[in-house]
């Protein structure tokens, strides 16, 4: 048994029982590391949409770097990399449909939002400290950032019956992490979601870390998705770094909500390349010949083996996407600071849709004193 | 015109805004066949069917949680917490974000949910079952506190609360729910927040209130009276948004206040309330405000708990006070 600890607090044939239920269950994986598909089936995805999903990741990744960067120059506030989650939340979002579908995200998770119709101006604005960045679009089916773990949970629960309930078919998709699930609002949401039917997809990215709490610290379930079946639904692990994988198991979670089946719990194993945030010191707690195994598992990396192979992508395209990306991302944070910054009387603006007179009268104070 | 209870005033506003507006949506722990708690919902089940009448899992934090949801969905939910102590189950929902998410979104979702919670002292529930916490939600910014003192009202303030756009944590008098009873007209109203009602009037002193406190201010007006005390009587209706001005009119005209309330204490909203007195009408006082208020205890259990909820006996011996000091 690995685990000898165990043995200790239990005595005969339980320790047997002990050992069963430590032992972690394997992802389900379509694209191996090294890139190739070794049943070869995959999910059927026209070049188009591949190529979108790759050049999603690889913007992300730019991002990462260049809001990394910024946040070091000050020019941007504490912000949390999205690095080695790629596949996980590209494969997730993709399988969505933005004109019908709802992304409920916490923090993690850009290139979903960008999917959905976020920008990245707003993305730079946001981590600017600026409150027009977690405005969503008019029209674009996202809730704002959630900083306050798990509490989107019951949301995104909420939401999907809210559109069950008047007869659209919308699928809520709801990002959280392994962190996350330990809080009561995991439990209470799931419990409703299986009663109710609710067309919500759960996307636990379990990325390893709560800042530095590991996952067996966090819990002593050996899978997070087998929680599913104490809600009763289903509950589903893929291996996170596996684009296809995770793309696969939404769209069968979609299809399923969409159909009125209810909820999934999709539990996607990856792993947090970089600190939590900018302000995190990961070298004071990750072992880095652990963060050495998951190099050789990068999701990005993977997906462009597969691609290259199939011959769906050529170095050229590859660059002719970086330079755009480049663009992309120098013409939104040009854009953002550009932007005037919000005006101090705002933090008035929307605390209520009918304003309090003493309200009202704090904001005239302010004003008078500009 | 009829006279109704606290809790037939209820039942029939959400009977009459779930007909008008079909977006409303109740939700709530045992609100269904069993009509809630209360019997606030008594009926309403067999009317507007289980998916409008929702009984809901033991669970106060999805409670208020999906309710953020189904608003952003599109929907007008209104909730009701078994008792307002337990929506301290909730309070990471209500105060981080039903109160929040119109702000933190920057308008583009407004929360008009509107979460009704019985509360208050004095009716022997088991423990735990009386706080009066609803100073912990004033000071949440975004969510508006209603705490109706009668029938008329509590229709005009929920009919208000429902029709808005705000949030509202409305908080019914257990007390009152049957004892509280007035005439309540049969015509569409709403009772707009922030101005205060004038329940009595009078010369010496304004005794402050609100919800079932508001009784008790009343019995000890009388009381007053019988000893030549002339006590003005005022409901503040609701804390958030609160009626600075006609607080600060209301005891310009007396020169004295004495604030009522069933929380403890300290940090109650009785020291909010005299804040603004103290703000509004400091050179019209002609004697020290005071406050009669629960001790600074836990709610204790049923035996002791007359001894805490402030009494017209208690709150006259203060009265008294306050007449000698100025
Ligand atoms: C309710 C709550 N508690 C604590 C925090 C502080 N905090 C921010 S991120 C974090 C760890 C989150 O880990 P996880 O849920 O696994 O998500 P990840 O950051 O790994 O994507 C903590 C503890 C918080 N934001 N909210």
């Amino acid at each position: 048994m690995a685990d000898g600890s165990a043995t200790v607090a239990f005595r005969g044939n339980r320790v047997g029982a002990v050992a069963t239920a430590t032992e972690r269950p394997a992802p389900t994986r379509i694209l191996a590391p090294d890139g190739t598909v070794p049943d070869g089936s995959r999910p059927p995805l026209p070049v188009d949409e591949l190529l979108a999903a790759f050049r999603l990741m690889l913007l992300s990744r730019r991002v990462d770097e260049r809001a990394s960067n910024l946040q070091r120059q000050g020019r941007l506030g504490t912000f949390s990399p999205v690095h080695g989650q790629e596949a996980s939340v590209v494969g997730s979002a993709r399988a969505l449909d933005p004109v019908r579908d709802w992304v409920v995200p916490q923090y993690r998770e850009l290139p979903a939002m960008l999917r959905h119709g976020y920008t990245l101006e707003r993305f730079f604005l946001y981590f600017k400290g600026n409150p027009e960045g977690n405005r969503m679009p008019d029209g674009v089916k996202l809730l704002p950032y959630q900083i306050s773990l798990a509490t989107q949970l019951p949301h995104a629960v909420g939401l999907a019956w809210g559109l069950r309930h008047q007869g659209l078919d919308g699928v809520v998709c709801v990002y959280f992490g392994d962190g996350g699930s330990s809080e009561g609002d995991f439990h209470e949401a799931c419990n409703l979601a299986g009663l109710r039917r609710a067309p919500v997809i759960f996307l636990l990215q379990n990325n390893g870390w709560a800042i530095s709490t590991p996952v067996r610290k966090q819990t002593a379930a050996p899978s997070l998705a087998s929680r599913a079946a104490g809600y009763g639904f289903p509950g589903e692990l893929v291996d996170g770094d596996d684009f296809f994988a995770v793309y696969d198991a939404t769209s069968r979670a979609v299809a399923r909500a969409r159909a009125g089946e209810g909820p999934t719990l999709i539990e996607a194993r990856t792993y947090r390349m970089g600190p939590h945030n900018t302000a995190d010191d990961p070298t004071r707690y990750v072992d880095p010949a652990e963060l050495e195994v998951h190099r050789a598992l990068d999701p990005l990396t993977r997906l462009r083996a597969f691609l290259e192979d199939s011959g769906v992508l050529q170095a050229e395209v590859e660059e002719r996407m970086r330079t755009e990306i480049e663009q992309e991302v120098a013409g939104a944070l040009a854009a953002a600071e550009a932007h005037p910054g919000p005006h101090p009387a705002q933090i008035f603006d929307h605390v209520y849709g009918e304003e309090p007179a003493r309200l009202a009268a704090q904001r005239r104070a302010l004003e008078d004193g500009l | 015109m009829p006279v109704l209870n606290m809790v037939e005033a209820i039942r029939a506003t959400l009977a009459a805004e779930m007909t008008r507006d079909e977006r409303i949506i109740l939700l709530g722990q045992d609100i269904g066949r069993n009509g809630g708690m209360f019997r606030a919902t008594e009926g309403l089940q067999q009317r507007f069917g289980e998916d409008r009448v929702v009984d809901m899992p033991l669970a106060e934090g999805v409670i208020v949680g999906s309710a953020v949801g189904l608003a952003c969905s599109g929907l007008r939910p209104v909730p009701e917490i078994q008792f307002l102590g337990f929506a301290s189950q909730a309070f990471h929902q209500l105060e981080g974000q039903v109160a929040r998410m119109r702000f933190r979104s920057q308008g583009r979702f407004p929360i008009p949910v509107v979460i009704r919670a019985p509360f208050g002292g004095n009716v022997r529930t088991p423990e735990m079952h009386s706080d009066a916490h609803e100073a912990k939600y004033a000071n949440s910014p975004g969510l508006k506190v209603v705490m109706p003192a009668s029938a008329r009202d509590a229709k005009g303030l929920l009919t208000e609360a429902i029709r808005g756009e705000d949030p509202v944590l409305f908080c019914e008098p257990l007390r009152g729910y049957r004892l509280i009873k007035d005439e309540v007209p049969e015509d569409d109203y709403a009772t707009q927040f922030g101005r205060l009602r004038t329940v009595r009037e009078g010369s010496d002193v304004t005794l402050v209130a609100w919800s079932a406190a508001v009784v008790v201010a009343e019995q000890a007006a009388e009381l007053g009276a019988a000893e030549g005390i002339s006590c003005q009587v005022v409901d503040l209706r609701t804390l958030v948004s609160l009626d600075a001005g006609g607080l600060g009119e209301a005891v310009a005209r007396t020169g004295r206040a004495v604030v009522i309330h069933e929380a403890p204490l300290t940090a109650g909203f009785g020291a909010e309330v005299v804040a603004t007195i103290v703000e509004e009408a400091f050179w019209s006082l002609t004697a020290p405000i005071a406050r009669v208020a629960a001790p600074d205890t836990p709610y204790p259990i049923s035996s002791l708990e007359a001894l805490y909820v402030p009494s017209a006996e208690r709150a006259l011996r203060t009265i008294r006070r306050v007449m000698q000091a100025g």
